[in-house]
């Protein structure tokens, strides 16, 4: 198809979704109205179970079985990414040897931060995950927070250092561990709030450090090939 | 005075996902969609809900824009075929 | 007359929409795909908003304080996080593109041959 004619399709779709949606929108509920008739059912079950964030009780109590999908999804997601950018025999053996990465040259500031922040991250992460049930976090974001607190050594210019506290083992077992737990969990133990949090916060955090270890591996490991 | 708060945020917000959709360049779109994510979290803080303002935070200001970049980088390194020229506008 | 405001998401949605169908890269097209995807999730928190609501975390405030909807939050929450790592899966798949065609115009890579 050519350029026009694809622009001239999208024209009409576009136009037609846009009509669609604004017919939509106008007959939803005023913005900031009072009627929230699914959340307002929340709110009870949520108090009555002592857990005095809502969001949490719902991802890990009420609707446990539908985010048991989502981590599915992630976990899924996260292996095929994985198994996609694995390095092919012919790219091993190039990286073998001949590219030997030191530490970059950073300006000191920027490597003392990134140490320092290192601790104070991982410090937040983990706060975050084991307060989810009481103030606002919780795994899925905790997760991500220690996930990418450890390429904190990669931003201070040590991509080395970064490959040696990130021993790749360990982590596609502590992602298949905490998958397998997640999925015992929601299936008969629905409502352990902070234990789903510390298991969903190992595998969001797992997942990050594999698909990102990946992507690292395509971009530096293997450049100068040519 | 809150109304005109999430006004003025969900009005940035529209103005930076175009930003991010114009911005042709992958590198650079990289740092654009950096500052949408951060924009986004604002948005969601104003409309109450910090929990989806954090993992925003994480998500979009960091770990996306990280692999972007990154990606960027490995496809950079097989890069043979150069583009046709055609009129880029 | 404020219903104005859900129609910002839409354009959010439209805009990602047009990056991706006038795409030249293919990264550039998974970026836009994922700014058509944030329209959702502005959507969800838009419609959940309450007036002289606070957020739904009880630690420090009344059972019986007005809040705003918590259950599009938590949607919003869970879909943000898997979001970005299928976002990783395409983009792991444009880099595997790359490497087998040497390109990743969408426009160079037509036919299906290996």
């Amino acid at each position: 198809m050519s350029r026009r004619a694809r622009l001239l399709v999208l024209a009409f779709g576009g136009c037609g979704l846009a009509l669609l949606f604004a017919l939509a929108a106008f007959r939803l509920p005023d913005f900031g109205g009072t009627s929230h008739p699914y959340g307002q059912r929340t709110l009870p079950n949520a108090i009555a179970h002592h857990t005095p964030n809502v969001i949490s009780s719902i991802n890990f109590d009420q609707r446990a079985f539908d985010t048991l999908g989502e981590e599915l999804i992630l976990m899924a997601s996260a292996l095929a990414a994985v198994l996609i950018l694995r390095t092919v025999r012919a790219e091993q053996e190039d990286a073998a040897g001949k590219h030997a990465y030191g530490p970059a040259q950073v300006f000191d500031a920027l490597r003392i931060t990134g140490y320092a922040l290192l601790p104070v991250t991982i410090m937040t992460g983990v706060y975050i995950v084991a307060h989810g049930y009481l103030s606002p976090g919780g795994g899925f974001q905790g997760g991500v927070v220690l996930g990418s607190a450890i390429h904190l050594v990669y931003l201070s210019g040590d991509y080395p250092a970064l490959a040696r506290i990130r021993p790749i083992p360990m982590f596609e077992a502590g992602e298949a561990l905490a998958a397998g737990a997640f999925v015992a969990l929601a299936l008969a133990f629905a409502g352990q709030v902070t234990a789903m949090n510390a298991v969903v916060g190992l595998e969001v955090g797992s997942a990050v450090v594999l698909t990102l270890a990946k992507f690292f591996e395509q971009a530096l490991l293997v450049r100068k090939d040519t | 005075m809150s109304d005109a708060l999430i006004v003025a945020a969900l009005l940035l917000t529209a103005f930076m996902a175009t930003a991010v959709v114009l911005t042709r360049d992958p590198a650079r779109q990289a740092i654009v969609l950096s500052g949408y994510g951060l924009v986004l979290a604002v948005l969601f803080v104003v409309l109450q809900a910090p929990d989806v303002a954090m993992s925003q935070t994480g998500v979009g200001t960091v770990v996306v824009p990280l692999i972007v970049m990154l990606a960027v980088h490995a496809i950079r390194r097989h890069h043979t075929r150069e583009p046709d020229e055609r009129d880029d506008s | 007359m404020s219903q104005f405001l859900y129609l910002i998401p839409g354009w959010i949605l439209l805009a990602g929409v047009y990056g991706i169908v006038t795409s030249r890269n293919l990264v550039h097209a998974v970026v836009c795909l994922s700014v058509a995807q944030s329209a959702t999730y502005v959507l969800l928190l838009t419609i959940g908003y309450q007036r002289k609501a606070t957020a739904p975390v009880f630690s420090d405030i009344k059972p019986t304080r007005n809040v705003v909807d918590p259950l599009v939050q938590a949607m919003t929450l869970t879909d943000i996080v898997v979001g970005a790592t299928v976002t990783a899966l395409l983009l792991a798949l444009t880099v595997q593109v790359a490497k087998r065609r040497g390109t990743v115009d969408p426009d160079d890579l037509r036919s299906l041959e290996p």
